[in-house]
């Protein structure tokens, strides 16, 4: 695991906000995982050391949170709402599509490694929905059409990538 | 009658064109005038205006917040904490967001009042893993504030210090439940505590004394510093004071956030005049008033009871479109006003199928250590979602209600009751809907807006 200087520089700051540094758990999963990301096996143990707690304790925390993930995910992360609001206006539908735009199932990654596909819960946009979280952007209002065009910028993004 | 005019005091900002979320818009605006008069007065007067105001916390219970401020354990020479409640995830609620992301810098300032008034010296914003952007503009507009003097060290030149960190949660909606929070935010699973002994006003975070307050009540606090507690209680109707942000979603021509004064404004108003009423061709069927966990109203049924209105008891014969959109109306009809987040279901919805959808989000949410929850949960899930996507028995109406009335009460915190609420009222309501969908089923076409 090796992290970028500027994640070390801000685990360091982090951890000085709590006065016990096991709070600083969660802010250190997302630093890591936001660099590497994905939380590896040995990011247990490293956090575990550099707080001073056991690695169980960091272990029962990444299985807790749904956010948390142990395998690598696609280069693109699309977070379609599941709930009631979203699901009323659509949001299955709207998962559908972009099923078959990139031809991958619900939690699995595109085989050409650019998308995952995810239902989350309740995004807290529910007068504009359906929502979809791509990354860590918020798109609304996405039904079927919308979802095409956003599937078709991601593609067109990663083709330009090469 | 028509509903009453939009009061908007929280939302006074919010949308409007120029207006953006950083420090010079906000001084400009006339922003932390109010926290500068504040630390010049005594913090029991605060607490006081506070107190008088009759404030009611708007995360969902409902409880005042004079009175959990009076809660506080000032004696026991442990530092006290002050967390914001900013995890904003019961399904239909969004006003928070529309806070943290083009008001920022007024939850600040009704936090920093909040924090002096109860001398804490560290407060934290717990916000939802979900809002990236919003964490973002927190720890900047936090960073603004800290440079101009209004957050960190010696505020205002008072001497009084007092320091905010912004804390992201993961995805889990249990981190909204202020002891499930609380165990987050000391880096451990969200699991709730026990309560007695450990209210958070007295075992809270690193067990000491702690207040946790929702994003919108602190910008009422802030609020009320400004006008003072009496001015406020005058807003609203007697023991639902201030405004109220309903967040409005489903099936009505114009869903979105409207503030009123609190129960000045009925369902009826509020979904037909304000909303636009159901979509085209369609008829209203359902509403969830307060979040998905509060019970759901059926159109068409009626409540009949006595309530007081000053000193009078009088009686009342309400449809769903009569009710007041406050506190203790939707109380008192067997619901609940919860975080403000109504859902609307026209004709269009099968209750089975929208029940199977709220089962599977508690069913994925409940933290897991109580037992009631953790299998009824599943099993509500489990029955609800076969009766759509495989065999529905006549029987499965009984066996849901069995599970569902097992739960409530024998929790450790209340997410027993939000989950077995959904089901509890909707098979009350639309028993026969459930009863019948066995034998409707093989003829029924698919849904065009499939729910699970």
């Amino acid at each position: 695991m090796n992290l970028q200087p500027a994640t070390l520089t801000k685990i360091d700051e982090v951890i000085t906000h709590y006065p016990v540094k096991r709070s600083a758990t969660l802010p250190l999963l997302h630093l890591i995982q936001e660099d590497v990301g994905y939380i590896p096996e040995e990011a247990i143990t490293w956090i575990a050391e550099k707080l001073s707690i056991e690695p169980i304790n960091v272990y029962e925390v990444v299985t807790f949170y749904p956010m948390f993930r142990r395998k690598p995910i696609g280069r693109r992360h699309i977070k379609v709402c599941r709930t009631l609001s979203c699901a009323l206006m659509g949001g299955y539908k709207t998962c559908e599509t972009f099923e078959k735009e990139f031809g991958t199932k619900l939690g699995e990654t595109s085989a050409d490694g650019e998308v995952t596909i995810e239902f989350v819960e309740c995004l807290a946009s529910c007068g504009t929905a359906p929502v979809v979280l791509i990354d860590d952007d918020l798109h609304e209002k996405v039904d079927c059409a919308k979802a095409k065009q956003l599937a078709d910028q991601i593609k067109k993004e990663a083709a330009k990538r090469g | 009658m028509p509903a009453p005019e939009q009061r908007r005091i929280i939302f006074k900002h919010i949308d409007e064109p120029g207006y953006s979320n950083d420090l010079a818009c906000y001084v400009k605006h006339g922003g932390y005038e109010i926290l500068k008069k504040a630390v010049t007065r005594k913090p029991e007067e605060l607490i006081d205006e506070v107190k008088k105001s009759g404030l009611r916390g708007r995360g969902g219970a409902g409880f005042p917040c004079g009175v959990k401020w009076g809660l506080v354990d000032r004696k026991s020479g442990k530092p006290i904490y002050l967390i914001v409640n900013a995890d904003e995830s019961e399904p239909g609620t969004f006003k928070d967001r529309y806070i943290i992301h083009q008001d920022p810098h007024q939850l600040i300032e009704g936090t920093m009042i909040s924090c002096f008034a109860n001398n804490v010296k560290q407060a934290y914003i717990y916000i939802r893993g979900e809002f990236p952007h919003g964490a973002r503009i927190l720890e900047k507009a936090i960073q603004e504030a800290r440079d101009a003097g209004f957050v960190g060290k010696n505020i205002c030149g008072t001497g009084y210090s007092c320091d905010i960190f912004v804390h992201r949660g993961a995805g889990a909606y249990i981190c909204g439940e202020e002891t499930g929070l609380i165990e987050s935010l000391e880096g451990k699973r969200a699991n709730p505590r026990i309560k007695p002994p450990y209210f958070p006003a007295v075992l809270g975070l690193y067990q000491c004394p702690t207040i946790v307050n929702n994003v919108e009540t602190l910008c009422h606090v802030k609020y009320i510093a400004e006008v003072g507690g009496e001015a406020f209680a005058k807003i609203g109707t007697p023991n639902n004071t201030g405004t109220r942000i309903f967040c409005v979603s489903g099936h009505v021509q114009r869903p979105g956030y409207y503030e009123f004064p609190c129960g000045t404004i009925t369902l009826g108003q509020l979904l037909n005049d304000v909303c636009g009423g159901p979509l085209p061709g369609r008829k209203f069927k359902a509403v969830i008033p307060g979040g998905s966990s509060a019970k759901i109203l059926k159109f068409g049924e009626r409540f009949k009871g006595k309530r007081k209105v000053g000193a009078d008891m009088v009686d009342y014969d309400w449809g769903v479109e009569d009710v007041p959109m406050d506190f203790d109306s939707l109380g008192m009809i067997g619901t609940m006003g919860g975080s403000g987040g109504v859902i609307v279901m026209d004709d269009s919805v099968n209750m089975v199928e929208a029940l199977a959808n709220i089962n599977a989000f508690y069913s994925h949410e409940s933290c897991g250590q109580c037992t009631p929850c953790r299998e009824g949960s599943l099993w509500m899930k489990k029955i609800t979602t076969r009766m759509v996507h495989g065999q529905a028995r006549t029987e499965d109406a009984a066996l849901l209600k069995g599970v569902a009335d097992q739960i409530p009460g024998r929790t450790i915190c209340a997410f027993g009751e939000a989950c077995s609420w959904p089901t509890q009222s909707f098979l009350a309501k639309f028993g026969d809907e459930f009863q019948g969908y066995a034998a409707a089923k093989p003829t029924k076409p698919a849904p065009a807006v499939p729910l699970i």
